[in-house]
């Protein structure tokens, strides 16, 4: 009986969150498949059930926009799941314990500051007008901060923090013990990241590199300061409908858009979590 | 279980294998500095250009500390400012109030609801916020499509007010939960919250004392930490409040700040606020009890 009622108040603390989200989450997302896949008839005020939106978001100028955002987030996010990867390692063999905890806080504000500021900061340095932009035109010289190549050089500024973040606590679970019992059966460095350290990791460097994508794939404001829409991007275009910069008739297009992002964060989610799930079960236990 | 990690190094070490580790060390050295190296100019010329940027007027010649003095002075800076401080203290509150109760739940009762919660805090991540925002503007259209006077409507025109839009915190919430629940999650880790609960309890002590009095000292840092990283989620964000038409801070630079002094206000609030961020999170971070990040078996 006493283990029913504790098990009852275990669940009275968890339900409130759950909840919320499922409110706070699940209303909105809701709300965009409904409108999604509803129209309004201006003329009689009828709504009806339609694929158009969803099938007009597949096409032309969206589907370049989805394309562009696919290829940035692809882009950027390998370049910083490699080198997140490999700076987590560093970061993970450091023994200053300021170091470690800087970089680690430090991570901590960069993977969330991509927005506004992160823009005025890469604008500053190397925009029109821009310190370092002379600097960068002498190597590259058709490079500018408007452009595809130029939002793929500044994602990683809060995407390699982010992959340090995800995959630190792996890496400082691979036991030192590990490394010595492969030295011990005469295992050289490489063939111990081939066979123990490289499969530890993998689920894990993986998982980092999905939520770079997804990460990526979500971020707006951004890319909105930087180009002021000169790159088509699935999120720019969705806030530009919203907006009012619509053709009419097309109002509920930005939900298709929407949706279509959702869609994505979901396949997102379905290769993150088994991902997680297999690195879980080595390294916390 | 970082007891047995912790005690297990130790009686590892032999002599031969320092060696070889010693080895090891200094050919992982060179890359080290290398990746470190290239990384350390890519975070920080950005800010220091920034920095440099804001200081120095090319038309003049001349370095000035003008903008960081300029923002307090600038129209609608403490409105924006007052607003957004209140819309993250809010945030906070009802992030820590869902967030701290069900973890504890789950750490003790409730294993099997770990992955749960991890996956639930992992969705905001990948979760486009203008997405979300699509979404919640809809839902928020849908009670304004009621007659006035319904509560329906009432609700929607409440959570929208402009002096205090609620619905910004409701929001906030979601998207602050990843990081939030990764700072509580590690200060969870490195305290024996069983432990902690039994010793209390068994003292006599009822659970809000126990909680309030044994566990949340303990997580303080922890706490902090996540509390620190939600205010600065709330001050740098500007997709979803300028898309919901709100003016805080974040707006409020972008739209007013930028023509007060030829572009530099902007940056210089930008820096600013990242730069007090990092170091409160940097301070607090040793404030708890907390060892270093690191197994001190590494460095024996």
């Amino acid at each position: 009986m006493t283990r029913l009622f504790t098990k009852l108040g275990a669940w009275g603390a968890v339900l409130p969150l759950l909840g919320y989200c499922a409110i706070a989450l699940g209303f909105p997302v809701w709300a965009i498949l409904w409108e999604g896949l509803h129209q309004t008839n201006p003329t009689t005020q009828q709504t009806t059930v339609t694929f158009a939106n969803l099938t007009a978001s597949w096409h032309g100028i969206y589907l370049t926009g989805l394309l562009t955002s696919l290829r940035l987030s692809l882009l950027s996010s390998v370049i910083s799941a490699v080198v997140g990867l490999f700076a987590a390692y560093a970061i993970s063999q450091s023994r200053g314990r300021y170091f470690k905890q800087a970089v680690l806080t430090a991570s901590g504000v960069l993977a969330n500051f991509g927005g506004i500021p992160l823009a005025f900061c890469f604008i500053a340095t190397i925009g029109t007008g821009g310190v370092f932009l002379s600097w960068i035109q002498n190597v590259w010289p058709s490079f500018s901060l408007e452009t595809f190549s130029g939002v793929a050089l500044v994602y990683p500024y809060f995407l390699v923090p982010l992959m340090v973040l995800t995959t630190l606590p792996a890496l400082d679970g691979l036991r030192e013990q590990w490394k010595e019992a492969s030295a011990n059966l005469g295992g050289t460095s490489r063939q111990y990241w081939r066979h123990v350290g490289g499969p530890l990791l993998l689920p894990a460097a993986l998982g980092g590199f999905v939520l770079c994508f997804g990460s990526a794939f979500a971020a707006y404001a951004t890319a909105k300061a930087l180009t002021s829409g000169t790159v088509p991007l699935v999120t720019t275009q969705i806030a530009n409908i919203l907006s009012g910069n619509v053709i009419a008739g097309e109002d509920n297009l930005g939900m298709a858009l929407a949706f279509n992002t959702i869609i994505i964060c979901g396949l997102m989610m379905a290769v993150y979590l088994p991902l997680r799930k297999r690195s879980a079960k080595w390294l916390e236990s | 279980m970082t007891t047995i990690s912790d005690t297990e190094p130790a009686a590892a070490v032999t002599t031969p294998a320092r060696d070889k580790r010693g080895l090891g060390l200094r050919r992982v050295r060179w890359w080290r500095v290398v990746v470190l190296g290239v990384l350390a100019v890519y975070f920080l010329v950005p800010l220091a250009s920034t920095f440099w940027f804001t200081l120095y007027t090319p038309g003049t010649h001349t370095f000035s500390l003008a903008p960081y003095g300029q923002m307090f002075s600038a129209q609608g800076f403490g409105t924006s400012v007052r607003m957004t401080v209140e819309i993250a203290l809010v945030t906070i509150v009802i992030l820590y109030l869902l967030l701290v109760p069900a973890m504890i739940a789950v750490q003790l009762r409730l294993p099997k609801l770990k992955p749960v919660l991890e996956s639930l805090a992992m969705v905001p991540l990948v979760l486009s916020p203008v997405a979300l925002v699509v979404g919640v503007q809809t839902v928020l259209g849908w009670g304004l499509d009621q007659d006035p006077g319904t509560p329906l409507f009432q609700l929607a025109a409440d959570l929208q007010n402009q002096s205090f839009p609620l619905i910004l915190p409701i929001v906030y919430v979601v998207i602050a939960l990843p990081f939030a629940y990764r700072s509580l999650e590690s200060g969870l880790r490195s305290v024996d919250l069983k432990t902690l609960v039994e010793a209390s309890r068994g003292l006599g002590a009822s659970w809000p004392v126990t909680i309030w009095r044994a566990v949340l000292p303990n997580l303080r840092s922890g706490l902090l930490s996540g509390a620190i990283l939600t205010l600065a989620l709330v001050f740098g964000e500007y997709t979803i409040s300028s898309i919901l038409q709100f003016l805080p801070f974040s707006v409020w630079i972008v739209q007013d700040g930028q023509g007060a002094t030829s572009g530099q206000l902007a940056p210089a609030v930008s820096l600013l606020s990242l730069l007090l961020s990092w170091a409160v999170l940097f301070l607090v971070s040793f404030l708890g009890g907390r060892r270093a990040v690191g197994r001190p078996d590494r460095s024996s």
